[in-house]
Formats: C-alpha cells, sequence, structure tokens
C-alpha cells in the first residue's frame, strides 16, 4: 500500500526576506510518502510545518531542493498548472474551517466540482456522498454560521475530499475543536484515509492528533529532527 | 458558477448592497441630470426661438446686419410669392413672417391731448387669419393677465406693466408713434384689448403685440415683412437641421453683392445663442465622465473593503485550484451583475423623476424675474433617447473600473500571502 511514492522532497530550503538578509525557514529537507499515509508533521510553532505544508500543495514554491508532488516539480509549475493540480489533487483542511459564509453546506462542497465543471446530476450525487461520509447529510442546507465547531471542520473536511484527492493537507485541524470533537473529526479522517486511500499530511503539535497518526515526522529549526512509523495491521 | 455568484450576491449585502446603492444613486442622479440639463438648455432655446430667433430666420443681409435695430427700412418684400416658394422648397419647416418694430406709444385724452406715452418694443404677428399656431407659440392665451385676445382689426395687447404705467385699461385708444418702411412718421391708433404677462423682464416692460395687417398699415409695409421665421415640424430645435436648411437657402437665395438679397441664419448663429446650444453636448460629456470619475472612486473603496473582507475567501477558492485570473474574473462579472442591475435600478428611479420634471416642471419664475435675457418661466426636464442609456455608461463603467482598482491590489499578492489569511 505505501510503496507508491507520491511525494518526494530533497534537499528543500525555503528562505523568506527578512530586513536586509534572510530567514530560513526550511533547512534542507529530505522526505518521501507513499500512497495512503496518514502523517503528522509535529514540531513547536514557527518549525516549519506550515511552509512545508504549503509547498507540498503547491501554494508556494522551494527556494532551494525539489518538492516532486504526483510527479511534477513544484518549483517548475506555472500557475495555472499549480491550480489545476489543486482542483483535481489536492485538498486543504485549515485550523478555521474557512467555509464560504454566504452558501449552504451543500453548496460549500459542491464549489470544487463547480470548477471541474462536472454536470448538475453527478455534482449532486458526489456531494451528498461526501456529506454521507462526515455524517452530516441533514445539514445540506445549513449555513455554516448555524453549525458548531466540530460540523463546521466535518463540512470542511467533506468539501476536501468531494473531488476524491489523491492527497490532503490539514493544518492544524483540531486547533479550535473540543476534545470529543477532535476524535470525531480524526475519527473520520482516518477513515476516508482506509476506505479511499486518500494521503494525510498533518500539521500539528496537538497530542489527539499525534495519537491517529501512523507516521511522525519531528520538525524542529526547519529541519527533520525525527521521521518514526508506527506499523500498524 | 454565474448562478454560484448570483447567489452569493443576493445573499451577501455586505458585497451587493452598497456598490449596488452607489450605482444606482449615480445613475439616477445622471438621469435627471441629463434630462434636466437637454430640457433647461432646450426650454432656453425654444424660448428663444418662438420669441426672436425662430429655428432659423430669413433677413435681407442688410436688415442682419443690424437685426438688434430692427431696421425695418431694409425689409424683405415680396412676402407673399416668397412664401409660397419657400414653403414649397422647404416643406420640413413652418414659416411665418413678423414685424418687429420700435415705437412710442402716446395715450390721448378725450381731447386728443397726450396723457401718457412711453417706448415700446412691438411684435406683428398674425392673430387674425384663424391660424391659431403663432398665438400659441408665443403662450398668449396663458399670459393674458386682463381682457381678451385681439378679435378684430386694430386691437392690440399690451404688457401688464406698461398698461399700468400709462393708466390704460382695456377699451382705451393708444396711439403708435413710429417710422413707416420709407422712413416717414407713421402715426396708427390701436384698441387697447388685453394685457399680458410673460413672467420675464425682458418682454414684460413695453411689449406691445398687435396683428401682422395692422403693423403692415402702421408703417406702410404692404406685401413686405421684417423677419420670415422658420420652424421645425419637430417641435425642437435641431442644429443639424437648421444649419442644412440655411445653408440650403443661402446657396439659392444669398449674394454678397446686394445687400437686398436674403439670408437665411440658424439659431444658433444670432444672438449669441450658439453657446447654448454647444454647451448641451460638452455639458453630457462633463456629466458622465465627473459621475464616471465619483462612482468609481467610492466603487473602489468600496470594492477595497470588500476584498479586504473576502481574503480568506480568496485564499480559500485558490487552494481549492481556482486560478488567480479566475478569481479576478468572476469579481469582475460580480461587479458586471451589480453594475447592470444598480444602473436598471438607477434608470428607472431617475426616468420617474425626469418624466415627472417633463411633465409638471419647475417654476423658475420668481429666480427669473429680474433677468435680462430671455428665459422661461417654468423649467422642464426633456427626455430623448440619450436619457434612456446615458445612465448605463457611468453606471457600468464605474462598476468595472472600481472592481478593477481594487482587484489590482488583491491580484497583486502573493498566493502564499492570502494563506496567512487562512491559518488564522
Ligand atoms: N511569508 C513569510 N515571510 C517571512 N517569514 C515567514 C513567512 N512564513 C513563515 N515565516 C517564518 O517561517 C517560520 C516557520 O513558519 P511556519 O508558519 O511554517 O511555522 P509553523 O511550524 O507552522 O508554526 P505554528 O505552529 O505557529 O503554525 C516562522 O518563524 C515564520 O515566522
Ligand atoms: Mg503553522
Amino acid at each position: 500500500m505505501n510503496d507508491e511514492v507520491i511525494i518526494k522532497i530533497e534537499g528543500l530550503k525555503k528562505h523568506f526576506p527578512m530586513g536586509s538578509g534572510r530567514f530560513t525557514a526550511l533547512n534542507g529537507i529530505d522526505l518521501s510518502f507513499g500512497r495512503g499515509e496518514f502523517a503528522g508533521l509535529i514540531g513547536p510553532s514557527g518549525s516549519g510545518k506550515t511552509t512545508l505544508l504549503n509547498i507540498i500543495g503547491t501554494l508556494d514554491v522551494p527556494s532551494e531542493g525539489k518538492a516532486i508532488i504526483l510527479g511534477e516539480s513544484v518549483g517548475d509549475l506555472s500557475a495555472g498548472a499549480s491550480a489545476s493540480m489543486r482542483k483535481s489533487q489536492l485538498g486543504f483542511i485549515f485550523q478555521s474551517y474557512n467555509l464560504f459564509q454566504v452558501y449552504t453546506v451543500f453548496e460549500n462542497v459542491e464549489f470544487p466540482l463547480l470548477l471541474q465543471n462536472i454536470d448538475a446530476s453527478k455534482r449532486k450525487k458526489m456531494v451528498l456522498d461526501a456529506l454521507e461520509w462526515v455524517g452530516l447529510t441533514d445539514k445540506i442546507k445549513s449555513k455554516p454560521a448555524q453549525l458548531s465547531g466540530g460540523e463546521s471542520q466535518r463540512v470542511a473536511i467533506a468539501r476536501s475530499m468531494v473531488k476524491r484527492p489523491s492527497i490532503v493537507l490539514a493544518d492544524e485541524p483540531t486547533a479550535n475543536l473540543d476534545a470529543a470533537n477532535s476524535h470525531n473529526v480524526l475519527q473520520t479522517m482516518e477513515k476516508l484515509n482506509r476506505e479511499l486511500h486518500t494521503t494525510f499530511i498533518f500539521a500539528t503539535h496537538d497530542d489527539k492528533v499525534i495519537g491517529y497518526v501512523r507516521r511522525k515526522i519531528f520538525l524542529f529549526d526547519g529541519k527533520v529532527a525525527k521521521d518514526e512509523k508506527i506499523e500498524q495491521n | 458558477m454565474i448562478r454560484f455568484l448570483f447567489k452569493g450576491l443576493l445573499r451577501d449585502r455586505h458585497r451587493s448592497l452598497l456598490p449596488f446603492i452607489v450605482t444606482a444613486t449615480g445613475v439616477m442622479l445622471t438621469v435627471v441630470f441629463h434630462s434636466w440639463i437637454t430640457g433647461v438648455i432646450g426650454n432656453s432655446i425654444e424660448f428663444n426661438a418662438r420669441f426672436a430667433a425662430g429655428h432659423v430666420k430669413i433677413m435681407t443681409r442688410a436688415y442682419s446686419e443690424n437685426a438688434a435695430q430692427t431696421p425695418n427700412d431694409l425689409a424683405i418684400l415680396g412676402t407673399d410669392t416668397l412664401l409660397n416658394v419657400i414653403s414649397a422648397q422647404f416643406p420640413e419647416m413652418d414659416f411665418v413672417e413678423r414685424i418687429y418694430f420700435a415705437g412710442l406709444i402716446d395715450v390721448p385724452d378725450h381731447t386728443g391731448e397726450t396723457r401718457a406715452q412711453g417706448p415700446s418694443m412691438g411684435m406683428g404677428i398674425d392673430m387674425l387669419s384663424g391660424n391659431q399656431a403663432e398665438i400659441e407659440r408665443l403662450n398668449i392665451p396663458s399670459s393674458l393677465k386682463s381682457g381678451s385676445l385681439p378679435g378684430k382689426r386694430r386691437e392690440v395687447l399690451i404688457s401688464n406693466a406698461f398698461a399700468e404705467k400709462l393708466g390704460l385699461e382695456s377699451g382705451d385708444t393708444l396711439t403708435l408713434v413710429g417710422s413707416t418702411m420709407y422712413g416717414e412718421l407713421a402715426l396708427y391708433n390701436f384698441t387697447l384689448c388685453g394685457t399680458i404677462e410673460f413672467g420675464t423682464t425682458a418682454l414684460d416692460r413695453g411689449t406691445v403685440i398687435a396683428d401682422i395687417k395692422d403693423v403692415r398699415e402702421a408703417l406702410n409695409m404692404d406685401d413686405a415683412t421684417g423677419e420670415i421665421l422658420g420652424f421645425s415640424r419637430t417641435g425642437y430645435y435641431d442644429h443639424e437641421e437648421a444649419s442644412l436648411i440655411a445653408n440650403r437657402f443661402n446657396k439659392s437665395y444669398a449674394s454678397e453683392r446686394d445687400e437686398f438679397s436674403l439670408i437665411m441664419k440658424s439659431l444658433a448663429e444670432q444672438n449669441n445663442m450658439g453657446f447654448l446650444v454647444e454647451y448641451s453636448g460638452t455639458l453630457q460629456g462633463i456629466l458622465v465622465f465627473v459621475f464616471i470619475m465619483a462612482m468609481s472612486l467610492i466603487l473602489w473603496n468600496a470594492g477595497l473593503l470588500g476584498g479586504l473582507r473576502r481574503y480568506g475567501e480568496f485564499g480559500m477558492r485558490l487552494a481549492i485550484g481556482e486560478g488567480k485570473g479566475h478569481v479576478y474574473k468572476t469579481m469582475l462579472l460580480e461587479s458586471l451583475i451589480i453594475g447592470i442591475l444598480g444602473s436598471m435600478a438607477g434608470i428607472i428611479a431617475g426616468m420617474g423623476i425626469s418624466f415627472y420634471l417633463q411633465r409638471y416642471g419647475i417654476d423658475l419664475g420668481s429666480m427669473m424675474k429680474n433677468a435680462s435675457i430671455m428665459m422661461p418661466q417654468v423649467f422642464r426636464a426633456r427626455i430623448t433617447a440619450t436619457t434612456w442609456y446615458i445612465g448605463f455608461i457611468p453606471g457600468v463603467f464605474s462598476a468595472l473600473f472600481g472592481t478593477m482598482l481594487a482587484g489590482i491590489g488583491i491580484y497583486k499578492r502573493q498566493t502564499a500571502q492570502l494563506f496567512k489569511e487562512l491559518e488564522a
């Protein structure tokens, strides 16, 4: 299951301009991920988790080194090519859900499919499937403001999963949730990971998340300090 | 996707209401100002046309060079034939003869001695032929202050103020002291049948309005007239039409060598009326430009504020895989929708007001009381074909322009930067 490498990172560095000099947020990262992994980037604040996640997500580019995602080198992608990669292959989940406030749950989940010009009847089925996965079929007409935090994050999961991406990147997905909701959300993602073989990569320092992941990559000062795989069956 | 945007616009009033109101208000004002300015300028032009200039005017060349003095010794001769000829030649115009004259009004007592006297400006127009065109053109029935319209020869109307000054009442006799076409003394008795008040100082001081037949007799102007005025059958002065007709006329009648040759002048060529005609076009351009600028500025700011509020949304949309260009295009599309809807609302509201102003007008008589230029009392808006669409220009253009400016700021931001907003 883990033998197909879909993310390959080699000698990755990321510098940000700072004052007259520059600040190195990632300082030589070598990592690879196989299909179906459920991995966590773990580390203190400022260790570079989000920066790495953004590069994997083609939202940012390496300063040095390479990041090959699904066979494409992030630094070499045109804006259009990286957008189309995100459109079909990458899903994002953020700490603050970032649902579109004026749209219903159904419409929020539908949006990625609209971008792909999928026709209405197929779209409807895919949206309902995705809401089924996260157990929210009874809320399709609700607006984000009417949902609890846990429900909102589950809608965000459905929105990131509806197009069945290869990779989902989740940046602190439980940071705004209480324990019960955190577990619920994590169980939902774990189930989707098993059923759909979607690769999940988390950026987190939450112990609850760490308890679920099957691979723990510890980042410290922009470097991989430890990379632990937990064998399960 | 468009449906999706539409829903967003309808539900997110922050996004749509302010720009909608700004657009609708601006468009409404544009429409009302347009019809009002067109109306006011048009009213002034028509007023001058009716009382003095016509849409075109035929005079002898010598007369035209001194037209302000109404030199009737330089009058047009053989007017009966001429009228027939030009009426056939220019069927789009209604031609009328008028004799303007200056003279002294003398009021005799029962012994024949002068009781009162005053200078007057006279106008000889057709009032007794049964054709009401001139009477109505000069708005005489509703300007009648006392007495009645002339019903038979030698009856005359004078300004109400003038009548009061001279102590005249209906039925009284007054004598015109003037000079004939041949420079001899003219004395002619009239009977006062009524007084008039136009509400314009320039006309209400010493105007005498008599039937043209009497004036001909008084001034010995048999088959002659000082001026022939032409009025377009459309009812409005159209500068292009008037110029074309004047050119055609002058080609066949005017001659540099003969000072008694006929010359036709359009309204714009008379009494410095040209500026009003030109003004009208320039003003429309300025108006639209000013509204585009003002509304663009407001919508730009509204767009910036709205954009700031929506950074999170834009970032998320980029993350989901929407291209930056596409996000920008949807913003423009949203503003286009608002621009069109706002413009339509503004046009409906503006048209409502314009129709009201066209129908009822505004009486600025009190402001015009002391105006020495000839202006009507009641101004009305005038809706033209342009009024219907002129609002769309600033409406749609400024909505797009404002969003374009606001959007550049958002567009220029690094994608990763937009993501910063998502992490918080
Ligand atoms: N656009 C940027 N410009 C300058 N510095 C940046 C930028 N983005 C990140 N950094 C810096 O890079 C370092 C790593 O940031 P990053 O956001 O990856 O940390 P993180 O591990 O996600 O931390 P946290 O747990 O607080 O989210 C930080 O010191 C941060 O200040
Ligand atoms: Mg972070």
